[in-house]
């Protein structure tokens, strides 16, 4: 009897919820962050809906302060694959020059991502939005619900999520709600780089580690990826062999120091960490329980 | 620097091996999900710290985390709360309880594990029940000095109910009554005998202290007398095979992909079976065959699918399946069909259940408007009785009777999960108000429905008052005129000597309706008991004007169906917003704006407007004087109105 593994299981619900959201919604939208859940997320859709084009767009919530890298990779695949893809930036951020050097991780998020998410949700009319996070994430995702309801101004009010049976998913909605759904919900970030890896899904090379110009600051090794960052007194970028574990900012995202320059060598090294992905990222620092705050507000 | 590649190039080669080799040992791992459940503080979320602590999960700066976390809240002293790992809400940090679900993931040299925390108290028993429908085993916790509560049966219940295939009973905090083996004994024996009462057939029962690691990964050094497997080695043992591999296959239609002309495939998760290219396939409800032509993949067709794959079908012939509709093997065994249905309950809102209400019903891919018509018994999950019941309150479990408005495929819960569980959706808050488990069809007739033999028939009545009765039922916003043109068309009418009577808010929420929640969807309930009184004045001979919002197009066909199409005059009122608001001098709108009122049609609530009402009237271009002469011309043309 051929029994299905572990990712063939993850990835047949992933599909199913993916089909289940574009049966019952309107006018749903994928969120494309660039990295390598999103990668893996946009190859599951691919699979869902082949032979037929993707029915939704993809969008891309651009702060200004991606890794060059992301926004080459994005275009390269937007090109191969075909599909619709919606760059959103926060106007008024970018008219008031917000930037995470003069105002801080937290505003620069605060109104670069998480407003300019909304502004770009609002603006399409998308009654339901695609997240690739997971619940091994961080331990408020983990009492998140694969169908995730947000109020009109896109909170989040953890204590009053429906209740989520078997696979049947409740997509109604009142007006003014939205829904941000989470089709990979149940996988972990080792099993994103088994998928990747085995499926040979394209990633952006910042996950493959290679020499870059890097500062240290605050124990954080920061990318110098463009001349915006400002040097501290002091501070000369150094040539180091490093990778990203996730990646966002480039002025928020700590590099590791790595020489898995391959898949299968990040993967053995993801075996060992002793650090969760999470911890690269600046603004998870901010506070404690920042995340069900930031997702309060609107945060995805 | 050349060097410097072939070491990096052979260190890339051996680690390609080694990650090789290390894929295809998870490859070979199964998949557990299992859920924690029991009493409020048994010690469910300190378990599942203590699982992915020792099992070496927890990453540095996670652990360093929970370090701080814990001498913060101060819940263990200077001690790691492990509960915390998991009861990741600030509220539930704050209140050292969980409230909702926790989803955690580690594994073993054996499996993979998803492990699902949930909460013990009554109050969120949803919550668990969410939990539990994933599971494939449930480790019920029994705290050592407590015993058996309530809530520990409630859950016992609940996993049984639901089909969760393995029961672990983990007799907890037996740090606490000094390791002993007789109270653990005497746990076991209260709790098999309860099981035996819900036909619960096999459970393994380990005695555990979760807070200091006893029985949990390794044996217990306190517990010589205890011989069975600690938790870990029975989760990694305890056999995961599924039966619904070997049932007859069925995949629910979930959305047909049809990108071009010359391509149609059935998307669909399969939930049971498999099926082979050239098998024979029979497309319920409608019942037309053909053969599995190809399954469709990006990376090449297959020439079989299996019980949890998400798939692409394509069938030989054109057959018509649409979303809802069940592809099923072969022509024989093929699922039932009913429209009436004996089913067990788990209401999930604060809101009870109203008898007779309609709700979206939503079994595998299809939803169905479907309403309760009778709940037989409440379940009192303590001693198992069987209580008579009118409603069921939030967390109450009953055995019911619903009706579907339309008939459906089906299967018992019992013999396949996803032909059988479904789930009840408020049509105003659109909330997910109940889990079902359909047993079996319901052949009808039970409810005592007798037809009171009346010697003065309606006919009679009307030709007594000279006039054929009749409903006219105006829809719309507030404040949009419904009250005012039924006053105005009600004088005429009055004049002329008809008899006739209002169905208004004002003389109905006081009385008939007082018991209703008008910011809840007991706004439906409110609009079938108008219906059904106006159908009974109507048999009384009289003319009725209703004047309810009704915003929804299902409600007036509910209304409609009640009174008869014959009897009903739908009138639309469509004044626009702006002049409703002009006219709100109670400051209702206003007050709905600022969420004060809850669903307000309008404002927080969508109104549908009706697409073939008899009549449509705005305010901003009749007066109630003119509307009430065009509905008078219309009632002497469909000859209401006598001689
Ligand atoms: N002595 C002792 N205390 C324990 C044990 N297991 C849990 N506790 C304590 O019992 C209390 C409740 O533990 P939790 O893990 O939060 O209980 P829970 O079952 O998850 O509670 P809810 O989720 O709110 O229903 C905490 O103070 C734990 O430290 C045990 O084996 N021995
Ligand atoms: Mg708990």
């Amino acid at each position: 009897m051929n029994t299905l593994s572990h990712l063939d299981v993850l990835e047949a619900e992933a599909i199913h919820i993916m089909r289940e959201v574009v049966a019952e919604v309107e006018n749903p939208v994928m969120m494309y962050s660039v990295g390598k859940d999103s990668a893996v997320m946009l190859h599951l859709a691919l699979k869902a809906f082949a032979p037929g084009k993707l029915p939704f767009p993809l969008l891309h919530v651009d702060t200004g302060f991606k890794f060059r890298e992301m926004i080459a990779f994005r275009d390269q695949m937007q090109k191969d694959y075909g599909f619709d893809l919606i760059v959103h930036q926060n106007q008024d951020g970018l008219d008031a020059g917000i930037n995470p050097f003069d105002h801080g991780s937290d505003v620069h998020t605060n109104i670069m991502k998480t407003e300019g998410l909304k502004q770009a949700l609002d603006a399409g009319g998308f009654d339901a939005a695609f997240g690739g996070a997971r619940r091994d994430e961080e331990a408020t995702r983990a009492k998140e619900r694969v169908f995730s309801f947000r109020t009109k101004t896109h909170g989040w009010d953890p204590k009053n999520q429906r209740p989520e049976l078997w696979s049947l998913y409740n997509a109604h909605k009142n007006i003014g709600e939205s829904i941000r759904v989470f089709p990979m919900s149940n996988w972990t970030e080792f099993d994103v780089w088994q998928y990747i890896y085995e499926q040979n899904i394209p990633i952006v090379p910042l996950y493959l580690a290679a020499k870059r110009p890097v500062v240290e600051r605050d124990g954080v090794l920061i990318m110098v990826d463009d001349d915006r960052l400002p040097l501290r007194d002091g501070e000369i970028p150094m040539q180091k062999m490093v990778r990203f574990r996730t990646l966002g900012c480039y002025p928020l995202t700590g590099a590791v120091e790595s020489k898995a320059a391959t898949l299968p060598e990040i993967i053995q090294e993801t075996l060992v960490a002793r650090v969760s992905e999470r911890s690269g990222r600046m603004i998870d620092h901010d506070q404690a329980a920042s995340m069900e705050k930031k997702k309060r507000e609107g945060y995805f | 620097m050349s060097q410097d590649m072939t070491v990096g190039q052979k260190a890339s080669q051996k680690a390609i091996a080694e990650v090789k080799a290390y894929i295809d040992a998870q490859r070979q791992k199964t998949l557990l999900r299992f859920i924690t459940c029991g009493s409020v503080d048994d010690g469910k979320s300190t378990l599942i710290g203590r699982l992915l602590f020792e099992s070496k999960l927890l990453f540095d700066d996670q652990l360093e985390n929970l370090k701080n976390v814990s001498k913060k809240l101060g819940t263990q002293g200077d001690d790691i709360d492990f509960a915390l790992l998991v009861d990741g809400l600030a509220a539930e940090r704050e209140q050292g309880i969980t409230i909702d679900v926790a989803y955690r993931f580690f594994n073993t040299e054996q499996r993979k594990f998803i492990v699902i925390d949930t909460p013990g108290h009554e109050q969120y028993t949803r919550n668990m029940a969410t939990g539990a429908s994933q599971a494939d085993l449930a480790v019920l916790m029994v705290d050592a000095r407590q015993g058996l509560t309530t809530q520990t049966k409630r859950h016992a219940y609940i996993v049984q109910a639901l089909g969760v295939k393995h029961i672990v009973v983990a007799i907890n905090k037996m740090d606490l009554v000094d390791y002993g083996q007789d109270r653990f004994d005497e746990l076991v024996e209260n709790f098999r005998t309860f099981s035996q009462k819900i036909d619960m057939e096999a459970f393994t029962a380990i005695p555990m202290s979760a807070l200091k690691g006893d029985n949990v990964l390794e044996a217990s050094g306190h517990m010589d007398w205890y011989t069975g497997p600690t938790l870990m080695q029975h989760l990694n043992t305890v056999s995961v095979a599924d039966e619904v591999a070997e049932k007859p296959f069925r995949m629910p239609v979930q959305w047909v992909n049809r990108p071009d002309l010359d391509f149609r495939g059935f998307a669909g998760r399969v939930v049971s079976g498999s099926l082979k290219v050239g098998d024979k396939i029979t497309s319920m409800p409608s019942g037309k065959t053909s053969k599995l032509a190809r399954v469709y993949t990006v990376d090449g067709d297959l020439d079989e699918v299996l019980a949890g794959q998400s798939v692409t079908l394509c069938l030989e012939d054109e057959i018509d399946a649409s979303r809802g509709d069940i592809l099923c093997a072969g022509d024989a065994n093929l699922p039932q069909q009913s429209d009436n249905f004996h089913v067990k309950i788990l209401w999930m809102s604060e809101q009870k259940l109203r008898v007779g209400r309609t709700f979206r019903m939503k079994i595998g891919a299809h939803t169905v408007n479907a309403s309760v018509t009778q709940t037989k018994h409440v379940i009192d999950v303590n001693t198992l009785q069987h209580i008579s019941a009118e409603t069921l309150e939030l967390n109450e479990i009953g055995e019911c009777i619903v009706r579907t408005e339309r008939p459906i495929c089906f299967e018992p819960y019992a013999n396949n999960r996803e032909m059988g569980g479904f789930i009840l959706i408020d049509k105003i808050t659109n909330a997910t108000m109940a889990m079902g488990l359909i047993a079996d069809a319901h052949s009808g007739a039970d409810l005592d429905q007798r037809t009171q033999e009346l010697t003065i028939d309606r006919a009679a009545r009307a030709d007594q008052k000279r006039q054929v009765p009749l409903t006219v039922w105006f829809t719309g916003l507030k404040r949009s005129g419904k009250t005012y043109i039924a006053n105005a068309l009600e004088r005429k009418l009055f004049a002329r000597g008809c008899h006739s009577f209002i169905l208004d808010p004002g003389n109905v929420l006081p009385g008939m309706s007082e018991d209703l929640d008008f910011e809840s969807s007991d706004q439906i309930e409110n609009v079938r008991r108008v219906a059904h009184m106006s159908k009974l004045m109507n048999d009384a001979g009289l003319i009725v004007m209703t004047c309810f919002t009704s915003p929804l197009s299902f409600e007036r066909r509910m209304a409609r169906r009640i009174i008869g199409t014959e009897n009903f005059l739908e009138i639309h009122m469509d004044t626009p917003i702006e002049i409703s608001l002009a006219q709100d001098s109670q400051g209702y709108f206003e007050k709905a704006r600022r969420g004060e009122i809850k669903n307000v049609a309008g404002i927080d609530m969508r109104f549908e407007p009706p697409k073939a009402a008899d009549l449509t009237f705005s305010l901003r271009k009749h007066s109630p004087e003119d509307a009430a002469d065009i509905i008078l011309a219309k009632l002497t043309e469909m000859g209401v109105l006598g001689g």
